[in-house]
């Protein structure tokens, strides 16, 4: 129990402290990509210290609900992210969401997001939630049909049981299971606002929708802001490394060196999600707004058909 | 004992309806009609919770009422307890909110006697136990509740809203009529007992099973009977748009689960097949309405659309573990459905309500007209916010726990051996998802432009918070949509002997699960527990707020918004409703309303200004409906003529039709 807690502690502190890694890891290679020596690892740390340090500039037209908003979205995605195994499965408190109710907090979170978008009474926040919520309702039934594709081979939606069984090698190579990463890699690079989708690194250009909805933030409440949609990044390398390369993760039962082992292989799986991520990015443009329904359209239709293959085999 | 308490509740209504008509033009009559609805409602949510939870036998009386040979027959079991414990909790919750709404009111003597009647004829029909009474109680709530409708009737359009109403009631209490016709046969026992008892053959089952869905889903607002329920229910006054948004049309889902699960006898597998398409196309095309409406109320009325396809699609999925004899499935769904049916009265209650409170203050519903009411009106937009939050199915509120409870039984489905349902199920599936992701970004639209933002209009600077009568209704539910978030165990267990009625079995009991979490299954399959989430959300937000005024600057200070540096001081620059709603217009619209733009761009020099119409169709109006009102429009016109003939013209005419019914009477066999 004692080890159990502590572990789910660690969870939680690792996931938060890894995650302005993983995003310095995806600008630095980016940057090297193209050439560029790019900005130090440390530096989305050193940006969270000096946003915590200056003054928030709040408008005058912003009401109570914009300042309680980014607590509410760092405390859905932290929560969120602590209960996706990244180094053992069977965490203490993983039965208490399954799959189903992880996309759920992170809805809240996006909900939330937009409503903050909403709040000042301006024409940017407004097109950036507007172009949000588009965007997340194709994005959403995409991400449940890939949980149902998953669920229905592992027999469970709990994401510890998931891994622990897409690592019996019973499972072996399935179409569905290619078909529900795909579509998954699609809905990963909506839900974090990444190139082809949206644009992390534009600002003032009438493209941008995740910095359109967070424009009017500042200090600490963009800290907060900032460290959710890392997490939330880390959230959803975690979740397809979990999913779909369990290798190396620890069991339940696992001493030390097993934990160990799944440490050292989670930051290596991270470290290979976030650069194939940079160059994936690095060679595609960014769409235009009204390409992406057509792109998430495609990663819906692979995941029902994905679903639709289960229903109609054990096997496929 | 217990039908005798619930009907003198129902007795006390009707009483209060004639002490009303008598005493309406009497200032004090609002606080006491809504005071004595509030005691009966309170009196029979008690009585049928408590039932409820005992779980004693069918309780059954006839009374000399009626037709001479039959008797009004009612009865009281688990279904009937449940759904009456629904209705009197959303009656209670109107009645406490009528309290301080119903003040406003113009003309109390059109609302005052209506009411009651009205909250008596719903819980009358979830007690009847013979098709006479069922009739009669159904009818009475569809009239009396189209007098509510008809309450400010100075409004052409809410003369327009009656008449359809009016038009459309008659056909689904037509078609219900058809469907007991059928059940009870020649012999004509009209006794619930009676239809129970005789296993109607099976075409004639089926025959009654699609009339039963016309007759009900009429009521209820499946897709494409719901044409009525957006002009009506927000035609009403408020509390009234609550509980025929809220409450009456679980009645209408009552009485599909009376006359299916429990008069028809056993299902055949193709049932399922019509009830889930019906469930998945509703629930999409109800929240796709919803979007396209800038009248809040609407919005919510479309959004009441959306939700009875989600309760559809859990009952749907029963129909279908039923028949293939998966009884544990079906009780999931089934659980999952009537959660969902509790759920829906209390977020939509509230929301209506909210919508009240903001129609008082403003005397507007057009969500353009609004906006910034958060800083005037706080609590109505806390609770309002909770209130959305749940029908958006967000974690750790209530209306996500019904929908994954759905998603759990479709995840079961696989196992079911008929093709046409296992290529269906993944489809409905799919829809389900895609309509709650749209209903969240309704209500971020919903809650985003009428409180959220700048004032828009002069009525929307001068807004106030409601009065204390209507806060204490909505922070009631608000509390409630919590509770039924964080302990959803508690409410499955209450609903196990409804469920074990119909379908043979019943879910596992959730009471004895550790940490109070809901375990359908098997805890390695699935589980989820909100009261942990949202304890969780609760210490990590807290712990991260106290981390930062620790160690961060506090700082603060107040100045113009930033907006990329060219803020606009006119409200009018923000994002409006329609313009929210236009990339989800762009992508679904296009195809499901034929949504047109259409810019018009002067030329320079010309001061005209630039105007943008979008153009949408209701497909479902202009194909299915409008024909059919021309045609009998046409037909109208054409037999106006038989009105003015001459004496001479009418005795041949009704001569002619005698030797007409006397020729037919000879061919008949």
């Amino acid at each position: 129990m004692i080890v159990d807690l502590a572990v789910q502690g660690a969870q939680m502190l690792l996931v938060l402290a890894l995650a302005p890694l993983l995003t310095a890891l995806v600008r630095k290679t980016k940057a090297r990509l193209l050439r560029r020596r790019g900005p130090s690892l440390l530096q989305p740390y050193r940006d969270l210290v000096r946003l915590m340090r200056k003054e928030v500039v709040l408008a005058q037209t912003s009401s109570w609900l914009f300042r309680v908003i980014p607590y509410l979205v760092f405390a859905a995605i932290w929560v969120a992210a602590s209960l996706v195994p990244t180094f053992r499965t069977g965490l203490l408190f993983s039965w208490s969401a399954d799959l189903i109710a992880i996309i759920a907090l992170l809805g809240s979170a996006r909900f939330f997001l937009a409503l903050a978008g909403m709040d000042v009474g301006t024409s940017f926040g407004g097109i950036g939630s507007s172009r949000e919520v588009m965007i997340a309702s194709l994005a959403e039934p995409a991400m449940i049909m890939v949980v149902f594709t998953l669920a229905l081979i592992a027999g469970s939606t709990q994401l510890s049981t998931m891994a622990g069984a897409l690592l019996n090698s019973a499972v072996g190579l399935r179409v569905s299971l290619g078909l529900a990463l795909f579509a998954l890699m699609m809905v990963a690079l909506a839900e974090n606002a990444r190139i082809p989708v949206d644009n992390p690194a534009t600002h003032l250009e009438l493209t941008m929708v995740h910095e359109a909805m967070v424009l009017e933030y500042s200090g600490r409440h963009l800290a907060l802001i900032d460290l959710a949609a890392s997490l939330k990044l880390l959230l959803y390398v975690s979740l397809i490394a979990c999913v779909f390369t369990p290798w190396g993760i620890g069991r339940p039962d696992a001493g030390p060196a097993a934990l160990a082992l799944g440490l050292v292989s989670y930051l290596g799986k991270l470290a290979a999600g976030g650069w194939l991520l940079a160059l994936f990015e690095t060679s595609i443009a960014k769409m235009r707004v009204f390409r992406v329904p057509e792109f998430l359209g495609a990663g819906l239709m692979l995941g029902l058909l994905a679903m639709l293959l289960l229903f109609v085999s054990r096997s496929l | 004992m217990i039908l005798a308490l619930l009907l003198a509740c129902v007795g006390l209504l009707l009483a209060t309806s004639a002490l009303a008509v008598g005493i309406a033009r009497v200032k004090a009559a609002t606080p006491v009609v809504y005071t004595l609805c509030l005691l009966a409602s309170l009196a029979s949510c008690g009585a049928a919770i408590a039932e409820l939870l005992r779980g004693s036998a069918p309780a059954s009386v006839t009374l000399p009422l009626g037709v001479p040979w039959l008797g009004a027959h009612f009865r009281f079991d688990a279904l009937s307890a449940y759904f009456l414990a629904v209705v009197s909790l959303g009656a209670g919750a109107a009645s406490l909110f009528g309290l301080g709404y119903g003040r406003h009111e113009a003309v109390p003597a059109r609302v005052l006697p209506f009411y009651p009647a009205f909250l008596a004829g719903m819980s009358l029909v979830v007690m009847a136990d013979d098709a006479f009474t069922f009739l009669l109680s159904w009818e009475f709530m569809s009239l009396t509740s189209w007098a509510l409708v008809m309450a400010h009737h100075h409004d052409r359009e809410n003369v327009r809203a009656g008449y359809v109403y009016l038009v459309m009631a008659s056909f689904g209490t037509l078609a219900l009529l058809l469907t007991f016709g059928l059940l009870a046969g020649p012999g004509g026992g009209y006794a619930f007992a009676e239809i129970r008892n005789a296993h109607p053959p099976a075409g004639l089952a089926a025959l009654a099973l699609i009339l039963a869905l016309v007759g009900a889903g009429s009521k209820a607002g499946l897709v494409p009977l719901h044409v009525w329920l957006p002009l009506a229910h927000p035609a009403a006054p408020s509390h009234v748009s609550a509980l025929m948004s809220g409450v009456m049309t679980k009645v209408a889902v009552y009485g599909f689960v009376r006359i299916v699960f429990d008069l028809l006898g056993p299902p055949a597998w193709w049932w399922s097949l019509v009830v889930l398409a019906l469930g998945g196309i509703t629930a999409v095309m109800g929240v796709l309405y919803a979007l396209m409406q800038h009248d809040l109320k609407r919005l919510l009325a479309y959004h009441t659309v959306e939700n009875i396809g989600i309760i559809f699609i859990g009952l749907g999925l029963a129909l279908a573990f039923e028949a293939h004899g998966m009884e544990f499935a079906a009780a999931l769904a089934m659980t999952a459905g009537l959660l969902h049916v509790l759920n829906h009265s209390v977020f939509k209650s509230l929301l209506f309500f909210g919508a009240g409170a903001v129609l008082t203050a403003t005397g507007e519903r057009d969500m353009e007209h609004l906006g910034g009411l958060i800083h005037r009106m706080p609590q109505t937009a806390f609770v309002f916010l909770v209130g959305c939050a749940a029908i958006s199915a967000l974690p750790p509120l209530n209306g996500f726990v019904s929908e994954w409870l759905t998603f759990q039984a479709i995840l079961l489905s696989p196992q079911l051996p008929s093709w046409g349902l296992k290529l269906l199920v993944p489809a409905v599936g799919a829809l389900l998802a895609l309509s709650a992701a749209l209903a969240a970004a309704c209500f971020v639209k919903a809650f985003g432009v009428t409180f959220l933002g700048r004032p828009r209009t002069e009525a929307a600077t001068r807004a106030a918070e409601t009065d204390r009568f209507s806060r204490a209704a909505m922070f009631f539910l608000a509390a409630l949509c919590l509770i039924v978030g964080v302990l959803p165990g508690l409410f499955m267990d209450a609903l196990a002997p409804v469920v074990h009625a119909f379908v043979g079995a019943s879910m596992p009991v959730q009471a004895g699960v550790d940490w109070l979490s809901i375990v359908p299954i098997a805890q390695s399959r699935s589980s989820y527990n909100g009261l942990l989430v949202f304890l969780f959300m609760v210490i990590s937000g807290t712990l991260a707020a106290s981390a930062i005024h620790r160690l961060a600057s506090d700082r603060l200070r107040r100045g113009p918004a930033w907006d990329c540096g060219y803020p606009d001081p006119s409200p009018v620059t923000q994002y409006s409703a329609a313009s929210f709603a236009q990339p989800i217009r762009r992508v679904f619209g296009t195809i499901v309303f034929r949504a047109r733009e259409h810019g018009e761009m002067p030329l320079p020099g010309d001061m005209r200004p630039a105007r943008l119409t979008v153009e949408l169709h209701d497909l479902i109006w202009e194909t299915l409906y409008a024909p059919v009102a021309r045609a009998v429009g046409f037909a109208a016109d054409r037999l106006n003529r038989l009105q003015f003939l001459t004496i001479r013209q009418f005795l041949s005419l009704v001569f002619a039709s005698l030797v007409l019914l006397l020729l037919v009477l000879a061919i008949w066999p």
